[in-house]
């Protein structure tokens, strides 16, 4: 018996497509925001489950990174153990769950609630690149509304929200605008990360595989999110504080226990929790066990 | 005042044309075409299908550049201008500030997926207004003027009706308050009682708002009522032209006497 993966090039992809893929991110990095179209390859993984994400990942990996893989704000969902485990076969590079540990971090729908740092580099997976594309379904007039910065259509979208639910109701996926010059989808992430992304000392790369691009946001760039005068960007909020770890500031998921209506709200980012659960942080259930048991 | 101190006094042309020809390959679109439209004025084209009503005004709104010939343009900023000398953006600014189009088939002019709001605040926002409120109150008022009514203001063009969806469009191009608006065909497809309460709401904006305007149709009722001159095209060149009660009344040439006479009556 061979080893599973042996017969492959370091990182799965070739040199030559990895070669290609480093331009497009350079040219991304020295337009913030705009997106630049690549060959991109089929991998083996479904489009849709982090082609484009994969591939970026594929092309900037070396021995010496540290990886970590988050879907949807946990690093123990389907897909993000498939592409880390895809990683430790193909490139023989550590892994951690630890934000802080990572060199590289490629994420679907969450930024982590941990600060990142300047040398640290957080990939997103992306499956619609065009923020516009909902309003207008031709591709050569999108590109023009990018080239001459023709946004009014956007906060149409946006006021369209309002007159219809009294709020801007785009909860994730919110438009933001780049260096105030490319209007940029932020990929699925909740809004609630959105103010993240502006002037953060880490790199943030976008790939979007099935759509052939990739953009960037490069350290210390300044992302708006779009709003009106009179309805200011807010993010979202929480009544509750996470039911594990007791945090009051984090993104929640609302998990439904059972067919009583019984639900808890916990974080979405599961090392965020669980290292603030090993600091001795309680949520309302843990204290609730915790009771029971004595 | 003698004739030449008058024309001196006379405000610069809005649009003028001269010797605009476009060619579909060797096949005619229009050819040599000249006139001047001024501040104000309504001007109609009419003449039957496929004698290049439609080229000429692809080609006068920005659309489709002429094979030969200029279409030059009043600008706020720049005076005078050739339309297709200035840069694709400042063309379609102008176009979305300066300019409106009015389309035949609403569906073409409108956005379906928007309410009749979003539809007439677009262009406010396309020029950077970003307060939901004073966006939402300017559509209001502008829905209003074109005799829709305030409650309407949320809802789909799709459920409007024809001669609604033909009214929304037009506040969506007035909102900017344009010097200049095409109309192509602005009363097709709508039956008759509409489309004359739409020609009186258009004579009142027009005259009220001091809009020029150049209207297509192949429909003499309509210029009759909108249109202070008259071209008649006919195999893509203008057979004749003047104001529109001589032209109509007193037709010279063979093929507009022709037009007129054909005309049904009732």
């Amino acid at each position: 018996m061979c080893k599973p993966y042996s017969g492959y090039n370091y990182a799965y992809l070739d040199e030559q497509t990895k070669r290609m893929i480093r331009r497009a991110l350079l040219k991304a990095l020295a337009i913030p925001g705009y997106q630049v179209p690549f060959g991109s390859r089929e991998m083996p993984l479904p489009y849709g489950w982090g082609t484009g994400g994969v591939q970026i990942t594929a092309a900037i990996l070396g021995p010496k990174d540290v990886l970590k893989v988050i879907d949807q704000g946990a690093d123990d969902t389907t897909n993000a153990v498939s592409i880390r485990r895809f990683f430790e076969n193909l490139a023989q590079v550590k892994t951690t769950e630890d934000p802080r540990a990572a060199t590289l971090i490629q994420t679907r729908h969450r930024i982590p609630e941990m600060p990142l740092q300047e040398q640290q580099v957080l990939v997103y997976q992306v499956p619609q690149p065009e923020p516009l594309r909902s309003l207008e379904s031709s591709e050569q007039e999108t590109r023009k509304m990018h080239g001459y910065s023709e946004y009014g259509l956007m906060q149409v979208r946006l006021y369209e929200d309002i007159a219809r639910f009294g709020h801007i109701a785009t909860t994730y996926g919110y438009p933001v605008m780049v260096n105030e010059r490319y209007l940029m989808s932020p990929t699925p992430i909740p809004k609630f990360d959105n103010p993240k992304m502006h002037l953060n000392p880490c790199i943030q790369l976008f790939g979007a595989g099935r759509e052939k691009r990739i953009y960037a946001v490069p350290p210390y760039t300044q992302v708006r999110s779009l709003d009106f005068d009179d309805h200011p960007f807010s993010i979202q909020t929480w009544p509750q504080a996470c039911d594990l770890c007791g945090d009051q500031h984090s993104y929640l998921d609302e998990v439904v226990l059972d067919d009583q209506g019984g639900r808890m709200f916990v974080c979405s980012d599961s090392f965020h929790c669980q290292s603030r659960q090993q600091q001795g942080h309680l949520g309302a259930r843990q204290r609730q066990e915790e009771q029971a048991h004595d | 005042m003698t004739e030449k101190d008058w024309l001196a006094s006379l405000p610069p042309p809005l649009l003028q044309v001269e010797d605009l020809s476009f060619y579909y390959g060797d096949q005619v679109g229009c050819l040599d075409i000249n006139f001047q439209l001024y501040p104000g004025e309504v001007l109609g084209i009419v003449g039957e299908s496929g004698s290049g009503k439609s080229t000429l005004l692809n080609c006068l709104s920005g659309h489709q550049p002429p094979s030969s010939g200029r279409v030059m343009f009043d600008h706020r900023q720049q005076g005078l201008v050739d339309l297709f000398a200035l840069s694709e953006p400042e063309r379609r600014l102008l176009m979305r500030t300066d300019w409106g189009l009015v389309r035949q088939n609403p569906r073409d002019g409108l956005r379906m997926n928007l309410s009749a709001g979003g539809n007439v605040g677009e262009r406010l926002m396309a020029v950077g207004a970003r307060h939901y409120g004073h966006i939402r109150g300017q559509a209001e008022q502008w829905l209003g003027r074109v005799e829709i009514a305030s409650d309407r203001l949320d809802h789909l063009p799709t459920t409007f009706s024809g001669g609604m969806q033909q009214r929304l469009q037009i506040a969506r191009n007035l909102v900017s308050q344009p010097r200049l608006i095409f109309m192509d065909e602005p009363t097709g497809g709508l039956d008759v009682s509409v489309q004359a309460k739409l020609l009186d709401l258009l004579r009142g904006l027009v005259r009220d708002l001091n809009i020029a305007a150049i209207v297509v149709t192949h429909d003499l009722a309509v210029v009759r009522l909108l249109a202070d001159r008259l071209l008649v095209m006919r195999q893509g060149r203008v057979v004749e032209s003047g104001l529109t009660d001589q032209v109509l009344d007193d037709p010279q040439h063979p093929y507009t006497q022709l037009l007129v006479s054909s005309v049904l009556q009732v």
